[in-house]
């Protein structure tokens, strides 16, 4: 390994670029971090460098795309992973016209509804972990908060996460965008479940301290 | 900005509080009478009974402070929500008489909104994120496009709820009328072994209700110092609280971190922020003690702002809404040149 570039620094973790064996990857090395007491600090990195590993190859096994997983390195809380060429969908989806932005919304919710299909919860659904190619796909990325799960519950928690990441950073298409994303989730899970799921969220959003029912 | 006094009336649980302020921001009074139950956590309608007992007292005394007469005052400003029902009519009662007996308009203000307002008003603060921590809520939040946006919260109890609630279910001694928060945090400051405690944050929120009942069970099974218990108890809580600040922090790129709320008197979470914050190269600061928990000023403050941008409401749209959420409101006094 030689010549990394940093070429983002993150809450959790700086990613570097770098060529491995000749291919172009991507290594994300989890940050120790100084507030938390060491024995916390130790235990969190492990589990979630172990778990984001995992998930991840899991998923694209459930047919959402990931990067390859190449290399882990629990000592050092490092992934090496699969570069992605592409933007944010936080980036571009404001920026889009309306159909697309749409057809986007309703991709990524076939895409959380794959996941949960097999059992696998995100944990951090927002639009900056998920990246658009230049061929228009949509790559998942960062699972160090996922979970193996077939339970409504965390499945209701990850919607509602996703759901108020649009309406924090895509304020201004908030109901076009959820409503297309659950489209796409009913495609893949069926009605049954996918009203399970959402009556789940809106007792998760009720439960809230100050929700107003709506 | 316009000459003029406001005096501003909290009540949304506990505390009844007044507070007078000059528009230009200068505080001149800060009376504050808190409810302290016999036992267990806040009965609304005690609290609400208390409050009534002492309205007249505090207003008096803080106007007495403040070296105002009632007839220079310009606005009369109360907490509308979000909060405890009886507690907030209470206060709102107060506020009407008070606007109506001195024929002066009338403003409803949003708790939360003005937690994050004293916090900018006693630190300098211009655009900060904010993590408002108390023990009715939990919330992370910048300002975005006309409001303050809610990046991340509980899913279930606010964290200092879920402080207060640990002490009262273990049986730690302590005197009445204490925080128990800072009981958590002597006792937590003599505790040096860290017994692994559930930790959860989903994606930028967080819930503390697992945490809670772990923490109380490790108290019974009687296995471990009190100390330790209390130490493992906040390292968790506050981790995972300065875990979800950085995730909002790296997600915003805000330049300013604020901590605000009742429990941000603690000093080992102002210390793990400090750090955090340090580290992505953002200003850190924490609202004063006397403005951390509830108060009448930041009611005061709030008013005032809302004031001068037209917001007032007739007595008889005054209505409390206890369940008013800080995305709902618009704040157009935060406009973009003062965010450089």
């Amino acid at each position: 390994m030689k010549k990394e570039i940093l070429v983002k620094k993150g809450a959790e973790a700086s990613l570097y670029l770098q060529k491995w064996h000749s291919r172009k990857t991507i290594m994300k090395k989890r940050l120790s971090k100084k507030y938390r007491i060491p024995e916390l600090d130790i235990a969190i990195q492990a589990q979630r460098t172990k778990r984001e590993s995992q998930l991840m190859h899991r998923a694209k096994e459930a047919g959402v795309p990931t990067p390859i997983v190449y290399f882990v390195d629990l000592q050092n809380s490092t992934i090496v992973m699969e570069y992605i060429e592409g933007k944010q969908v936080k980036q571009v989806l404001d920026e889009l016209p309306s159909n697309e932005r749409i057809k986007i919304c309703q991709n990524i919710g076939e895409l959380v509804g794959k996941l949960h299909r097999a059992g696998i919860v995100h944990g951090d659904l927002t639009t900056s972990n998920m990246i658009l190619t230049p061929k228009d796909d949509i790559v998942f990325i960062d699972f160090g908060l996922s979970e193996q799960t077939w339970e409504d519950e965390p499945r209701g928690v990850d919607l509602h996460l996703m759901k108020r990441a649009i309406m924090s950073t895509h304020f201004t298409h908030v109901d076009e965008c959820f409503k297309a994303v659950i489209e796409g989730y009913e495609k893949v899970l069926g009605k049954k479940a996918t009203k399970e799921v959402l009556d789940k969220i809106t007792e998760i959003e009720r439960r809230g301290r100050y929700i107003t029912e709506r | 900005m316009s000459k003029g006094y406001c005096l501003g009336i909290e009540s949304t649980a506990d505390d009844f509080g007044v507070g007078v302020v000059s528009f230009k921001g200068e505080i001149l009074a800060n009376i504050n009478d808190s409810y302290v139950p016999e036992k267990g956590g806040i009965h609304p309608r005690e609290a609400a009974r208390h409050h009534a007992d002492v309205a007249g007292k505090v207003i008096t005394e803080a106007l007495k402070r403040s070296k105002i007469e009632p007839k220079d005052l310009t606005l009369i400003a109360f907490s509308q929500g979000p909060g405890l029902g009886p507690c907030l009519r209470t206060g709102a009662t107060a506020a009407r008489s008070l606007a109506s007996y001195l024929n002066l308009p009338l403003v409803g203000v949003n708790h939360c909104v003005a937690h994050i307002e004293i916090g900018k008003l006693t630190t300098g603060a211009l655009d900060p994120l904010t993590l408002y921590v108390s023990g009715g809520n939990t919330i992370v939040s910048a300002y975005e496009s006309g409001r303050y946006r809610i990046f991340g919260e509980t899913l279930d109890i606010a964290v200092g709820n879920c402080l207060d609630a640990f002490v009262r279910e273990s049986d730690i001694k302590f005197e009445r009328g204490k925080p128990l928060g800072r009981i958590v945090e002597e006792l937590a400051a003599k505790g040096k072994n860290y017994i692994p405690l559930p930790y959860t944050v989903k994606g930028i929120d967080l819930s503390f209700s697992g945490l809670l009942t772990a923490a109380v069970s490790l108290l019974k099974e009687k296995k471990y110092d009190v100390e330790d218990v209390c130490f493992s108890f906040q390292e968790t809580a506050f981790s995972m609280l300065t875990e979800v600040t950085e995730r909002a922090l790296a997600h915003t790129e805000k330049k300013e971190v604020l901590l605000t709320g009742g429990v941000a008197a603690n000093t080992r979470l102002q210390t793990m922020l400090r750090i955090m914050s340090e580290e992505h190269g953002a200003r850190f600061s924490v609202v004063p003690k006397g403005y951390s928990a509830d108060n009448g000023v930041m009611i005061a403050w709030t008013g005032v702002l809302s004031y001068l941008h037209g917001m007032k409401v007739p007595i008889e749209k005054s209505f409390v809404k206890t369940k008013w959420r800080l995305d709902e409101v618009e704040v157009p006094w935060v406009e973009k040149r003062d965010i450089s």
